[in-house]
């Protein structure tokens, strides 16, 4: 039985995944991403230990609410660091006839063994994943998170030929990700995919900031300003220019 | 058959007064979507166009535009009035509270001291004459209880534990079966009042049935006054109405003759839209109705709802701000047959906000269940995404005890139509109470003692030991004090301040309830946990006076769905509606409550010292059965499932609950907004929980609005706080960073 380090849960979630979901935010992330606004959840190993059954009858409280569509997200952190916990999770929640889905960045994942057959495993049990593509430019992915992007859009790849629906998602950043080019490029890739049932433009925003100054982490992105309304509207349509949701 | 009921099924309401047969005869459901609806006509364009000039001058005059200082109020004092002279011909529903639209009129039945402060407050001067008849000669009803109050009520009406008390205005919340003029006519509902008099006291004269006799007396005299206000505007209305027209046009004028002789704090309308849909639904099939005409004609119902004004004195405003009338009206609800009950009439009223924009007036109110049709659950959620102006009660829960054909009287409290009236009690602040048991009963504010002399919690820290038994002396001796204070404030209205008209359409042997109330309940509920599950130091001043609490330690919060805190919830309000039910209730009233507090909840944290669950002295209680501010840390749907816990059993009067929710939490776009909204309503209401208001907006349009109240698009801005409608910028600008500081459900 697998503990979870839970960094957090909201009880109410609608926009991270299909419907009303209960939202579970795990705790430590891989990525260190300029624009993260929760720094909070980065530390490995903290946060308060939940098991799967407690968390599930935790979410279960709010069956009522789920409807057709709703039920559970997991989130982060990098939910993906707690595999083997999101297997356990995961599985109970089918059983108990619970709708899931995973927001990931996806930078874990790699078809080395042992972690590719715990991935394809978790995914039986997953209806939905919020892909987070943080930029489609390796080098500006480094820059961006520390971390290269090619085993992230090898995990798009392979959700898209095993069939997994996919939202993907995108932080659209003044001066960093809004570029034409670069969303151009993003759109193209993701037209190569042939799963994807959403795609959604996140506007960066500083109400995390605060987190920065509490941690006693400089703020990276100090000075950039959220997008402004245009800006979003005309990402949104290079974004999905061509593809059929 | 009377030619009026052609086509009408039924028989048991053609020969004694039975509206719910009527409808449930002759209702037609319909369970489409919003399609059909017809945009405001010319005239509905051109009238509202004058309302909206007229209540911008009045707000540019402080609030009020017009004020009467000749005339006292009456069915007949005044003869007809427009919204206009020269577009008199375009208002399709006439009838106006004075002669001039939005003017104030003179009341002093309530206490001719509020009165005359509510004209000086706003400039005006009442006639000298009006001073000398209502100081002399005629008594009011705020006279007869100050006549009668003993020192203690003196005593806790001035410390505050008691407040918004109705002994200086209207009790008001009594809703007339306004429907019964249009089906009936006048002249059959004297004739069944008449009745009622014969057949009563013969056997018995005691002063119950001497009481009653007069009363009846008095209603036959309304329902007279009634006809010849009605006549003066050219209508018949001892007959039935005959048409949709007649129909909403007779409804009209029973309300009217209420506003026009009760200045109440609440004056609801009632539930009367599917009752008119059956008018409608007849004049189209008989082919003299469109849908045009049919919506103009809720239109113009609706924009007299919006006009109507009661002159107020300041410190009423304070505790009901916004200037409310609590015209409230449902829509919704499902039969006891399981028919739904929602008709094209009740898309036709919530359809009212989008063809003249959002407006607090009427409180409309949605009778929600999850049964109700689809489409109409979808489109009550879309108006309020885009108006925030409508509130939600629980029809599954309330059914069973009221039946399917009850209003709304005043925010939250139900009550059936045509058998019931309410003795309002306003509230009790239990956070107070709960500072009595730790003080010995000395008031925090005023130091004086106010509550029973017993020893006060003596130690640097409080116990729950120590806390438990003065807590339960304490709330014993609050409900017996507040119930004999109501049972007197009501003895007095009902000999000086009777609501003859409304009363003349309720049944004779009418029901009656005596609706208690609870302020401060969150706070209470924390401040409880804190004691028990945290440990609560006193900080006192000089004179060894608690001023101040530290608690150190972490303890559980209403709010959260956590059965530590959400028990003590339970056992709080069951615990104080026993303790009320103990007591002796006014004409053997059904003793109820409420956990409601209007805005009020303002007023009464001023005079609410600092509080073991953190709450600074003189800051805002939470308002209604809402969590404390900053206390919910789990999102919108525990703090709604620790809500949902509440016995309404025990709260018949209601349990209201105010959320907030930022647009882009809801979802993407409005259709998505509005499908969660509906999720999320379905979940809560299943669970058993009574009310929802629901405000979808950010608090950058909230600040913009307390900063730029100039601008046009925040004219009317309505937002719903406890139980009821506001536009924003009509609070005063405490009352707005109330609003602000209460956290919007926002996930980051």
């Amino acid at each position: 039985m697998a503990k979870a380090n839970v960094h957090s849960i909201e009880s109410f979630g609608s926009v991270d995944g299909p419907g009303v979901r209960f939202i579970i935010f795990l705790q430590g992330c891989p990525m260190r991403c300029l624009f993260c606004h929760n720094p909070d959840t980065w530390e490995l190993g903290k946060g308060q230990e939940f098991s799967a059954d407690e968390l599930l009858d935790k979410a279960e409280r709010y069956k009522s609410y789920w409807g057709d569509e709703g039920g559970i997200t997991v989130s982060g952190g990098e939910a993906l660091l707690q595999i083997d916990f999101l297997i356990e999770f995961f599985s109970k929640a089918k059983l108990r006839g619970i709708n899931t889905c995973l927001d990931t960045s996806a930078q874990p994942f790699t078809r080395r063994e042992p972690y590719f057959s715990k991935f394809e495993t978790l995914m039986k049990y997953t209806d939905t994943i919020l892909l987070d593509i943080k930029h489609i430019n390796d080098t500006e992915h480094r820059k961006l998170t520390h971390h290269s992007n090619s085993n992230i859009l090898d995990c798009a790849k392979y959700l898209s030929d095993t069939g997994k629906k996919v939202w993907i998602r995108h932080v659209l950043i003044p001066g960093i990700t809004d570029k034409e080019e670069y969303l151009s490029q993003l759109n193209a890739f993701i037209k190569t995919l042939k799963n994807v049932e959403r795609v959604e433009i996140l506007p960066y925003h500083t109400l995390g900031t605060f987190k920065y100054d509490k941690l006693n982490i400089e703020y990276p992105l100090k000075g950039i300003e959220p997008p402004s309304k245009d800006s979003i509207d005309k990402a949104t349509a290079i974004l999905k220019q061509g593809l059929e949701l | 058959m009377r030619t009026e009921w052609r086509g009408f099924k039924g028989n048991k309401w053609k020969s004694e007064v039975d509206v719910r047969d009527f409808i449930q005869n002759n209702y037609t459901s319909y369970d489409g979507d919003e399609s059909f609806l017809a945009k405001p006509t010319k005239a509905t364009e051109e009238l509202w166009g004058i309302l909206k000039n007229l209540q911008k001058e009045e707000r540019a005059k402080g609030g009020v535009l017009d004020m009467e200082t000749e005339i006292v109020s009456s069915l007949t004092a005044y003869g007809p009035g427009y919204i206009g002279e020269k577009t008199k011909e375009l208002e399709k529903i006439v009838g106006l509270q004075t002669d001039k639209p939005l003017k104030r009129a003179f009341m002093p039945y309530g206490g001719i001291k509020m009165a005359e402060q509510a004209c000086t407050t706003y400039g005006y001067q009442p006639a000298d004459k009006l001073h000398e008849v209502f100081s002399k000669y005629v008594k009011t009803h705020n006279d007869g209880v100050f006549d009668a109050y003993t020192t203690e009520m003196k005593h806790v009406r001035h410390n505050h534990i008691l407040t918004g008390l109705p002994d200086t205005y209207g009790r008001g919340r009594i809703v007339g079966d306004y429907r019964r003029v249009a089906l009936y006519g006048i002249d059959f509902l004297i004739q069944e009042k008449k009745n009622d008099l014969e057949n009563m006291g013969d056997r018995e004269m005691i002063d119950d049935v001497i009481r009653l006799r007069e009363e009846v007396s008095m209603q036959i005299k309304a329902l007279k006054g009634l006809k010849e206000m009605a006549a003066s505007y050219g209508f018949d209305i001892s007959i039935p109405a005959s048409n949709a027209r007649e129909a909403v046009q007779w409804l009209y004028f029973g309300y009217l003759g209420a506003v026009k002789t009760q200045n109440g704090a609440a004056m609801s309308v009632g539930r009367v839209s599917t009752f008119l849909d059956i008018y409608m639904t007849r004049d189209i099939n008989e082919g003299n109705l469109t849908e045009d005409d049919a919506q103009e004609l809720i239109d113009h119902l609706v924009m007299k709802f919006r006009m109507v004004k009661f002159a107020r004195i300041p410190s009423y405003n304070q505790l009901f701000s916004g200037d409310p009338v609590w015209a409230t009206l449902e829509v919704g609800g499902i039969g006891q047959d399981g028919r739904s009950m929602v008709t094209k009439n009740d898309f036709r009223f919530l359809h009212t906000l989008e063809n003249m924009g959002p407006s607090p007036e009427p409180n409309l109110t949605v009778l929600y269940s999850k049964r109700l049709p689809d489409g109409f659950k979808k489109y009550a959620a879309m108006i309020s995404v885009t108006t925030s102006s409508i509130q939600y009660e629980n029809d599954d829960i309330m059914r069973p005890v009221w039946g399917d054909d009850y209003s709304i009287c005043c925010c939250v409290s139900a009550t059936q139509t045509g058998k019931e009236m309410q003795f309002f009690g306003a509230r009790a602040n239990l956070a107070k109470a709960l500072l009595y048991a730790i003080n010995g009963g000395v008031d925090a504010k005023s130091h004086e003692q106010c509550g029973p002399a017993f020893r006060p919690i003596s130690g640097d820290v409080i116990t729950y030991e120590e806390f438990a038994p003065r807590f339960d002396a304490i709330m014993d001796w609050l409900a017996s004090v507040y119930v004999k204070t109501l049972n007197l404030i009501h003895y007095m209205h009902d000999k000086y301040f009777y609501e003859a008209e409304e009363m003349a359409l309720i049944d004779t042997d009418v029901r009656r309830t005596f609706a208690t109330g609870i302020a401060g309940f969150s706070h209470v509920v924390d401040s409880i946990c804190a004691i028990k599950y945290a440990k609560v130091n006193i900080l006192r001043d000089e004179t060894g006076f608690p001023i101040e609490f530290k608690t150190e330690g972490d303890f559980p919060r209403y709010g959260n769905d956590d059965e530590r805190a959400d028990e003590i919830a339970v056992w709080l309000l069951k615990t104080f509606m026993n303790k009320i039910k103990k007591c002796h209730t006014y004409r053997n009233s059904e003793p109820t409550t409420s956990i409601l507090t209007i805005t009020s909840n303002v007023v009464y944290g001023k005079y609410t010292g600092a509080m073991p669950d953190g709450r600074a002295a003189g800051t805002p209680l939470a308002p209604g059965a809402n969590p404390s501010y900053g206390a919910e840390k789990n999102g919108l749907l525990a703090s709604l499932n620790s809500v949902a816990k509440l016995p309404y059993e025990y709260a018949l009067d209601g349990i209201s609950n105010t959320q907030t929710i930022n647009p882009g939490a809801l979802g993407h776009d409005d259709v998505e907004r509005a499908n969660t909204l509906v999720n999320v309503m379905d979940g809560y209401f299943s669970q058993g929980a009574h009310h929802l208001n629901v405000n979808v907006f950010g608090i950058d349009k909230l600040k913009d609005a307390m900063e730029h109240p100039e601008k046009e698009e925040y004219q009317n801005f309505t937002i719903r706080v406890s139980g009821y409608a506001v536009k924003f910028i009509d609070l005063t600008r405490e009352q707005q960073l109330d609003v602000i500081a209460r956290q919007a459900h926002e996930t980051l």
